[in-house]
């Protein structure tokens, strides 16, 4: 509407005025519709850290916006009436271990995909890929009587046995290595190194994003994974942090305080990775959304 | 988070011709009996950390999952073979075409959320604008907080009686509803709380799609007189599908999925107006011992995916833009 007005009027002095002020209207408006929307999309965050302060929160008591009573009454409670601190560690432990076994084997396969010469490599590379159509839920039966077979019900092991491959993780580091040059890997051949030796001192230091972002991925995943460790994961002291949170719901159905007090300590491990590793996480995102 | 999947196959398929992997095996050393099985001992070294849990838990259980569905079994006495039994009774039974509509009714409400929000959170954050990588960062806070969290989070804020947002809505003289605690609001509460944390998911797709339009595009169509709307219904919609694509195959494959957040925020309550398969299947297996009928509507519910996904893959041609 504007430019046809101002290819109308040739009015030089008038249009580029109009013309600005209408930008910076828009401009305005644009930035408060985005914090208002961000501050919007933080609230809860903001009224879980509130509640968690705020003893008695839930039991007919709304707490108030600015604590002036803040208490850390809630977080005592939850470390020391369960086992909430075993419970942060098995957390930590399960999604380490989970971390670094899906490291090694992405690592490994997505080398095979990308470097080896085999018969069948196509086929092995698409079944790979397909496996991560299936949904775990449809697996959750037999691996229960899989490893209930194998005495693994309860333990660490049992969480953990499932999560060692995966086919995301052999699709990301495989996309990375595609992109290392294969001049690099004949020179090293003309030095005499092996496939053993190009792959650690060659192809490894030269994906070091896309093992960042796995690492990211991976160790989340497992942190915020829920139905597996559920279905396996019986003992509380085994627990992990979603199991125990949903659990506390069920125990104090009512005492909102120590349940978002229990979110908090759920949050700020991948607050803190994320902050520290957002590059990472963004653009794991982003990539998987190019084709 | 996420089953970034299907994608990849999708991505697979258009990506491959475009950059192929040379079949180079580097080994250079003649082909000799002993150096051809020296060769075959590294293939296997490098593929069998991977191929052995692949078979283990992935695939083996699978297989797995299509026998047991053809049983009576309760995960403990026996399994007594049954033929087509579970598909039969599943199939007569009203409530497995209920939890499938309350699956489909929360894709249908969450699925038109995400996309025109973070929509519109990515084209804000793709303009001009002060402190973007702030803005982005905190829109993107949810996605990185587990399921389990937000539930009760969101739980606890459409909490009826002292609930914040119902508080809120007093202030106002709005009665707010009971949400989940309304059978009528159940599934609005858990699509209201899936929305706030995939928003940031979907903007950074739809922003990482909307960088790899050409800026040209949008002057040409601004030459040609074309407005703001006009622009996005004929510049950006067309040149972003591949992006909206993605989205799209990957929140019906997780939106088939869901459980985590109805889980913990209604356990498919209340009577039941929540229900959704998984959930479901994780009751028939747990709570009523009956494994075989569970596994039976787990491949069904697989089957379910995969076709959704294969008429997607397959339909994409005609509106999908790869320029």
């Amino acid at each position: 509407m504007a430019e046809s007005l101002t290819t109308r009027m040739p009015v030089a002095s008038l249009a580029p005025v109009r013309r600005r002020r209408r930008v910076s209207v828009r401009f305005v408006v644009l930035h408060v519709v985005m914090i208002a929307g961000a501050l919007i999309m933080f609230f809860p965050f903001y009224w879980t850290l509130v509640t968690s302060l705020s003893p008695g929160a839930g039991l007919g008591v709304t707490p108030e916006v600015v604590p002036t009573d803040p208490s850390l009454a809630a977080y005592q409670q939850l470390f020391t009436e369960r086992p909430f601190a075993q419970v942060v560690l098995n957390s930590i432990l399960l999604a380490a271990i989970t971390t670094i076994v899906q490291l090694f084997t992405s690592a490994t396969a997505a080398y095979a995909f990308s470097r080896l010469a085999f018969r069948g490599r196509t086929a092995v590379f698409g079944v790979y890929l397909a496996t991560m159509m299936i949904p775990l839920q449809v697996l959750i039966v037999p691996l229960f009587a899989e490893l209930k077979a194998f005495g693994l019900i309860d333990t660490y092991l049992g969480a953990l046995l499932p999560t060692f491959a995966s086919a995301f993780g052999i699709f990301l580091l495989r996309q990375a290595m595609n992109q290392v040059p294969f001049e690099l890997d004949e020179a090293a051949t003309l030095d005499g190194a092996g496939h053993f030796r190009i792959f650690w001192t060659i192809m490894l230091p030269n994906i070091r994003p896309a093992i960042a972002t796995l690492v990211v991925f991976a160790f989340m995943g497992s942190w915020n994974s829920f139905l597996w460790p559920l279905v396996v994961l019986r003992s509380p002291e085994l627990q992990t942090l979603p199991i125990a949170l949903a659990g506390l719901q069920g125990q104090y159905t009512t005492q909102w305080d120590i349940v978002m007090a229990g979110s908090v300590v759920s949050i700020i491990p991948m607050l803190a990775l994320y902050l520290f590793a957002q590059k990472y996480v963004i653009q794991g995102v982003a990539n998987s959304g190019i084709k | 988070m996420t089953a970034v999947p299907a994608t990849a196959i999708a991505a697979e398929e258009t990506d491959a011709p475009r950059r192929p992997v040379p079949p180079r095996p580097v080994t250079g050393r003649g082909p000799g009996r002993r150096s051809r099985l020296r060769y075959a001992l590294v293939v296997l070294a490098f593929l069998l950390p991977s191929a052995i849990p692949m078979l283990l838990f992935v695939l083996g259980p699978m297989v797995a999952a299509a026998g047991i569905s053809f049983t009576d079994w309760n995960l403990l006495a026996p399994a007594k073979w049954i033929g087509l039994d579970n598909y039969a009774s599943l199939l007569t039974d009203p409530r497995t075409g209920d939890v499938f509509l309350h699956t489909l009714y929360y894709i249908v409400g969450y699925l038109p959320l995400v996309y025109v929000g973070g929509l519109a959170l990515a084209l804000a954050l793709n303009s001009a604008l002060k402190g973007r990588t702030l803005l982005r960062g905190v829109y993107f806070l949810p996605v990185v907080t587990s399921w389990i969290v937000v539930a009760l989070v969101w739980r606890w804020l459409l909490n009826p009686s002292n609930g914040v947002v119902n508080t809120v809505l007093g202030f106002f003289g709005i009665a707010g509803p009971g949400w989940w605690t309304d059978p009528n609001w159940a599934m609005p509460s858990i699509i209201l709380a899936s929305a706030w944390k995939d928003l940031g998911f979907v903007m950074v797709i739809l922003l990482a799609g909307l960088q790899t339009i050409n800026p040209d595009m949008y002057d040409a169509a601004k030459v040609d007189g074309a407005g703001w709307w006009r622009r996005l219904f004929s510049v950006t919609l067309p040149l972003l599908s591949p992006s909206t694509f993605f989205v799209l195959i990957i929140s019906l494959i997780n939106g088939f999925q869901v459980f985590d957040q109805v889980y913990a925020m209604t356990g498919g309550g209340p009577a039941g107006a929540s229900q959704v398969v998984v959930q479901q299947i994780y009751d028939l297996t747990f709570r009523y011992g009956r494994a075989g009928e569970a596994s039976a509507l787990s491949w069904m519910l697989f089957i379910v995916i995969l076709a959704v996904t294969v008429v997607q893959i397959r339909g994409q041609r005609r509106w999908v833009n790869y320029g």
